[in-house]
């Protein structure tokens, strides 16, 4: 099929990486807001490997390959 | 503790988020929807990676996600029954031997085999049967999804439309209805495998965090253990005696009942499934399907099961609340999983997990939808009312076939809501029609005596075996009706497990029976020739066209089948 799903899975974690990952970043040290996540930032770990799957996802997709494959 | 989630701004992006990306790749395959094939079966042209992923979760809808944490919670580790033995057997049994004749038939469903291999009568029984279970699991997924919605996101509706009151159950279940109708009209079978595949990522990342914490919280396995009766710790070690673990039924009722004949019954007569190995652009690939699937698969307890068990010994320490049944002082265990997350998850993780959670849901429904759109279209409609029409009018009907089928499963999700047990009737049936099935596809595809007549009379002759052995039987506890024990009571199972095990056992054994004694008794009607590529012995052996021997679906169908006996002596 024309649409390599790659494409849409990679995009789509990429923005709830960045989303999560910012969240996790502003919300450092707010320790009252992690209570109930025993402590982890589990927004910024979560985020990040939303983000670094997503960014694979895109890498490996066809819109990185080149010509001679497809 | 609240019953009722708070989401903030930043969880509200995050599910409208996926809802635009859902309708967007609806919208984006639109303009490769241009026959009836590139619509119902996918043109059978995508990656085995792809359909290996759907296979599983076009299986993971709201009854695979509630249904195993609660199992979780209430059978603990003998969950893994239905993961293990349940399934990875099957799924090996499928590639290996039974996807060279689906894919190499070129029939375009599993009730289109039947009529190739054996006749109209035995496909139509099939084809009817399967339209009215799916449109019915669609209609569950469905009801699933706006009873959570409703909890976890109450807006207050209260809405007057020329009369006809509408609430929240009611907003919810028509946004998903129109979802799902709208990225299936655009982009067919592609675009709920599409979603399905989308659908799978989003579970496993957002529920790791939730078992993560969990996990911590608890104190990890020794944690689980000290808190759990010891039978619910191990998956074979209590399987002795029926009486002696929570699921009730001895190893031979696992093996042979869910193991044998409900697991094969499931996993390769089901179209629902076997739509996505059969939308694979390759032999090879369609092969490979199931061995994909089986993969993930058999870590997908750590996902579902681990989380009910996880509550439970919570509960058991007095450390969780688990809300209880309207009425009763039961604890509802089908709650464990927006009670999870609603524990351990802050804002941003709570938007991802609840967005995983309605994915499932909704490609729950949009899988079925899929799979009753190419059987209506091409095993009712094209059979029965309209034959010899041009390719572009079934890709007409096939289109509004999906209507059709959104509009039933509302209607089904209203019947599910009204009527109490209507979850256990359907699996009632559905047991009834499945079990006999695979006896009909295991005599039909390795012996080429088999007719059309042994096959048709041993399904009937299965499912009324399977009504009768339910109707004079009862689980402890039972009370007579959707439970069993209509006809008289001669037999009293320890669980309603072990009571759907035996039925199991009995419908298929009935048919196998009834096959082989008509086949006997009845001329063979199809010649050898007719028969090429449907029957083992006179289709030749496939070449596989992979370019190393690890690519092959044997060396991946080891590697699974060790990696599953590895995992069961684990768990012991």
């Amino acid at each position: 099929m024309g649409l390599d799903i790659k494409i849409p899975i990679g995009l789509m974690f990429t923005i709830f990486g960045l989303i999560l990952t910012i969240l996790g970043l502003v919300t450092k040290g707010d320790t009252a807001m992690y209570e109930q996540s025993l402590g982890y930032n589990i927004n910024l770990l979560s985020g990040l490997i939303m983000l670094v799957f997503g960014c694979f996802m895109l890498f490996t997709s066809r819109l990185f390959k080149k010509k001679t494959e497809e | 503790m609240q019953t009722t989630f708070s989401l903030s701004t930043i969880d509200w992006a995050i599910i409208l988020i996926y809802f635009i990306f859902v309708l967007g790749i609806g919208w984006a395959l639109k303009r490769y929807m241009k026959d009836s094939s590139a619509f119902l079966e996918a043109g059978r042209s995508l990656p085995a990676w792809v359909t290996g992923l759907a296979f599983i979760s076009a299986n993971l809808g709201a009854i695979e996600m509630i249904g195993m944490a609660a199992s979780g919670a209430k059978y603990g580790m003998m969950t893994v029954h239905f993961y293990f033995i349940g399934a990875i057997p099957a799924m090996i049994f499928l590639a290996i031997f039974m996807m060279p004749f689906y894919y190499g038939s070129k029939a375009r469903s599993v009730p289109e085999y039947l009529k190739m291999r054996f006749d109209e009568k035995t496909r139509g029984f099939n084809a009817f049967a399967f339209a009215i279970m799916t449109v019915f699991s669609s209609g569950i997924s469905m009801y699933a999804l706006a009873l959570l919605a409703q909890v976890i996101m109450p807006l207050q509706i209260d809405w007057n439309i020329m009369g006809i009151h509408i609430g929240e159950f009611d907003f919810y279940l028509m946004v998903s209805a129109v979802i799902v109708l709208v990225y299936m009209v655009l982009g067919g079978l592609t675009s709920a495998i599409y979603n399905e595949v989308l659908q799978f990522f989003l579970i496993v990342i957002g529920f790791a965090p939730l078992v993560f914490i969990g996990l911590k919280e608890i104190g990890g396995w020794e944690g689980i253990k000290a808190n759990l009766p010891e039978n619910m710790m191990h998956s074979w070690k209590f399987t002795g005696s029926a009486g002696a673990n929570p699921l009730g039924v001895e190893w031979f009722g696992v093996v042979m009942g869910l193991g044998f004949v409900l697991s094969f019954g499931y996993w390769t007569t089901n179209f629902l499934v076997v739509q996505r190995a059969m939308a694979a652009g390759s032999m090879s690939a369609a092969r490979k399907t199931p061995l994909i699937g089986a993969l993930p698969k058999m870590f997908l307890p750590a996902l579902v099961v681990i989380p009910g068990m996880i509550a439970l010994a919570l509960s058991n320490m007095g450390e969780l609340d688990i809300p209880l049944k309207a009425g009763t002082n039961i604890q509802d265990f089908d709650k464990v999983i927006p009670v999870l997350l609603m524990r351990y998850m802050p804002m941003g993780v709570l938007g991802v997990g609840i967005t995983a959670l309605m994915a499932s849901f909704m490609s729950g429904m949009a899988g079925n939808v899929s799979a009753f759109n190419t059987v209506f279209t091409f095993d009712i409609y094209q059979a029965y009312i309209r034959p010899d029409k041009s390719d572009k009018h079934y890709l007409k009907v096939g289109r509004w076939t999906t209507v059709v089928g959104v509009l039933a499963s509302i209607m089904t999700a209203y019947v599910a809501r009204s009527f109490n047990n209507v979850m256990d009737f359907l699996q009632l049936i559905f047991a009834f029609v499945n079990a006999p099935l695979f006896a009909a596809f295991l005599l039909g595809m390795f012996w080429k005596r088999t007719t059309g007549h042994a096959a048709f009379w041993g399904l009937i002759g299965g499912t009324i075996s399977a009504a009768l052995h339910h109707g004079f039987t009862l689980p402890a506890g039972g009370s007579i009706g959707v439970k069993g024990g209509f006809f008289g009571l001669l037999h009293t199972y320890p669980s309603e497990m072990a009571q759907n095990f035996w039925t199991a056992i009995y419908a298929f054994s009935t048919a196998l029976i009834l096959t082989l004694v008509i086949t006997l008794l009845t001329k063979k009607l199809k010649t050898d020739d007719e028969l090429k590529g449907l029957v083992y012995s006179l289709t030749p052996k496939i070449k596989d066209d992979s370019k190393y021997w690890y690519q092959k679906p044997e060396f991946l169908a080891i590697i699974v089948g060790a990696i599953a006996i590895v995992l069961s002596i684990i768990f012991w």
